[in-house]
């Protein structure tokens, strides 16, 4: 276990922040309940759809703000593998050959980690105590799988997940057709993607889809609506924090009671 | 070939719409698992991959060198070398060739350098009839199509497309035959072919490989149609491309070990054939001239540069096999020859990225072509590198480049961001609080077409933690 105190900074990630902070809060109950003290500079973005757009200027002024944000925190934790596989992968990229912020941005990539992974291979967590009653399936972010080496973290932490089963998902590790601007630059081509993912999704029978990325997870969530496929679509932050007992993604929230 | 890369858009829709093509890219050929049993029945398969990127690396930095070398023993086994810039001069060079011995038949090989220079209609203007003599190269001639991937160049093709081809095109056989099984087709295709190898003129072949240490040029196959290629004509001609080149027979197996792995899933592809030289008196048979057309068109200028690793591609397929975005459009909507994310890397080197702008956009950057890459092409990086390219030369699209400076303005100032987001997180919320979703939204259409748009859950993260905190 970390020694109680550590320092984390949360890079909520752009979508988290707008669309969905209960997945914010539900990383932020999974570090504070592990011992960690979390903080939430402000912030804006990590600049991957400038770096993946060919605006490398744009993207390295945000790559620096980022990092002069959140440097002075023992570890950076990211609900996402995407906006993690952007620091940690693409930072020292970025700075390649600059001899100031290279060597910063690789620090600082060092100790930048996504959620699940943060709470496994760092703090050595491998069962929260937590219920999810129903079978839930697992898709892997592209970024989460092959940036940030996430695959078996989430799955260990959901096997311990009382009332939880896990039904894995046929050809997980093939792409969901998000691609952050992909999705609208190229959108019948996304969509004949996500299709095929979300029909993968109802298939395996399970009442809930789970992922450590927003974006994945939005786009899919869409496409099974649209579908009319009820399946309930949430980040796994939720489901390990217990806090998955609100709306889930795009599903409408409760009709008040009369006053 | 018509490049039509530029409408990519629009060849991308009509693919999705096609369903006898959708039914053949659903049904596959089965290389994505196959390749993946291959890779785990060898436990050494990543080491030979480092060894080959290694191999590869190590050629293309002594490039000169090598193919010195190469040409020597070329020369030297009674061979003819010829250096081709352009694809003009390649054309030119193979025609001359051909009417040196009054061609006026050609047999072909499978070669995408063919392809790439467009010598099948090159040598249709001047008299010659090329035959494309590998199956799907042939189906895809008959058709007037271009291939629609690097080794399975008719995998668009199903079964029933061919029989009616078939029918349309071999008219002297009996109207009544049985083309129903695959196997009939195939041997259809195999006895309208034998007589072609036999009458042929020239055989003209590609290379997977040109090897300097003996000189030898090495095609891989599971036909067999490139040996009676080669053989029977009195002339063979290989044409190949710089990167083709090895040092040694040594490099050359460890190469071999991973290409047949990474296109197919065979430990081995059927048939890998060396020619050294034309036919040598105790030989019992063989060609009487042996021509290697080099050509560069383009890659020279590769080299030492952002893109020399696309060098190291040995054209296996594997990244176009992984790719979602392939599997859901099939080749020919890239409107180039070199399709997949290989051709998106590629294809701007060797036709303009102002051309050819899209291929390395329609990219997801899942990175499993990298994965599974035998050389270690770092793929998605090198589609990053084209679209900074286009942005630095002000290609991309207005809506796309106003669209990036109009966010990045907030990105840059973290606390009017904050404020501009908590306002349009409200909004959002409000409207679409009692739905959950959107079905429909103004300048999302590109996302709501197809699919519906969460509503956010109210205030931003920042804004509630900021409230809780303080």
């Amino acid at each position: 276990m970390a020694q109680p105190g550590k320092r984390v900074g949360l890079l909520v990630t752009c979508l988290v922040d707008l669309i969905r902070p209960a997945v914010g809060f539900a990383a932020v109950k999974l570090l504070e309940d592990a011992g960690c003290t979390v903080e939430a500079p402000r912030q804006s973005c990590c600049g991957q759809p400038a770096f993946n757009s060919g605006d490398r200027a744009s993207a390295r002024a945000l790559a620096e703000q980022v990092i002069a944000t959140f440097e002075c925190y023992d570890y950076v934790v990211v609900p996402s593998g995407s906006c993690g596989g952007q620091v940690r992968v693409h930072y020292p990229e970025l700075f390649h050959g600059d001899p100031n912020w290279h060597p910063r941005a690789a620090r600082f990539a060092a100790k930048t980690y996504e959620l699940t992974s943060f709470l496994t291979d760092v703090l050595g967590i491998n069962k929260i105590n937590a219920r999810y009653a129903g079978t839930a399936t697992y898709h892997d972010s592209c970024s989460s799988l092959r940036e940030m080496g996430v695959r078996a973290q989430p799955r260990r932490l959901l096997a311990g997940i009382e009332g939880l089963t896990l039904a894995e998902l046929p050809d997980a590790d093939v792409c969901c057709g998000f691609g952050g601007t992909f999705c609208v630059k190229y959108p019948d081509i996304s969509n004949a993607i996500v299709s095929k993912k979300a029909e993968a999704v109802a298939a395996t029978g399970a009442g809930t889809l789970l992922a450590g990325d927003l974006g994945c997870l939005m786009n899919i969530a869409g496409k099974l609506q649209r579908l009319g496929r009820r399946v309930t679509v949430r980040h796994v932050a939720e489901v390990l924090a217990g806090m998955a007992d609100g709306p889930a993604i795009g599903e409408p929230e409760p009709k008040r009671a009369a006053p | 070939m018509t490049l039509t890369s530029p409408q990519f858009k629009d060849n991308a829709r009509a693919a999705l719409a096609d369903a006898q093509l959708q039914r053949a890219l659903s049904k596959g050929l089965g290389f994505v698992e196959r390749r993946r049993l291959a890779a785990e029945r060898l436990p050494e398969f990543e080491a030979l991959r480092d060894g080959a990127r290694d191999i590869k690396n190590h050629t293309l930095a002594h490039l000169d060198l090598y193919l010195e070398a190469y040409e020597a023993r070329v020369i030297a086994a009674g061979g003819q070398l010829h250096f081709a810039v352009t694809a003009e001069e390649a054309r030119a060079i193979v025609v001359d060739i051909c009417r040196k011995v009054c061609a006026k038949t050609v047999t072909k090989g499978k070669t995408m350098i063919a392809e790439e220079i467009g010598l099948n209609d090159f040598l249709e203007q001047n008299g010659i009839q090329p035959v494309e003599t590998d199956l799907g190269e042939y189906l895809i001639q008959i058709r007037h199509e271009m291939p629609s991937h690097i080794i399975a160049p008719a995998i668009h093709l199903n079964k029933d497309q061919v029989e009616a081809d078939f029918r349309r095109v071999h008219s002297h056989l009996p109207k009544d035959r049985n083309l129903a099984e695959p196997q009939t087709l195939l041997t259809e295709a195999r006895g309208v072919l034998r007589e072609r190898f036999l009458s042929a003129d020239v055989g003209i072949t590609g290379a997977n490989f040109l090897v300097a240490e003996t000189g030898t040029s090495i095609i891989v196959t599971n036909e067999g149609n490139g040996d009676l290629t080669q053989t029977l004509p009195k002339i063979h001609i290989v044409l190949a491309t710089i990167e083709k080149l090895v040092p040694t027979l040594e490099d050359v197996s460890t190469l071999l070990r991973v290409l047949a792995r990474s296109a197919t899933g065979q430990d081995m592809s059927v048939y890998t054939t060396l020619s050294t030289g034309p036919r040598r008196p105790d030989d019992p048979d063989g060609p009487s001239e042996y021509h290697v057309v080099i050509l560069d068109n383009g890659r020279s200028s590769m080299l030492g540069g952002g893109f020399a690793e696309m060098l190291r591609c040995i054209r296996c397929g594997a990244c176009m096999n992984y790719c979602p975005v392939f599997n859901a459009i099939g080749g020919h909507a890239y409107g180039s020859v070199y399709p997949g994310p290989m051709g998106a890397v590629l294809t701007p080197a060797l036709v303009g990225i102002d051309k050819a702008g899209h291929l390395p956009n329609a990219s997801m950057f899942c990175g499993r072509c990298e994965e599974v890459c035998p050389v270690r092409i770092p793929l998605p990086r090198m589609m990053r590198a084209w679209r900074e390219r286009e942005f630095e030369r002000h290609l991309s699209p207005a809506t796309v480049r106003s669209g990036l400076k109009f966010w990045s303005f907030f990105a840059k100032r973290p606390a009017l961001y904050g404020l501009v987001t908590a306002l349009a997180s409200r909004l959002l919320w409000l409207f679409g609080r009692s739905a959950g979703r959107f079905r429909r939204l103004p300048f999302a259409g590109g996302w709501t077409r197809h699919r519906d748009f969460p509503a956010p859950q109210g205030a931003t993260f920042q804004a509630q933690w900021r409230r809780r905190r303080n």
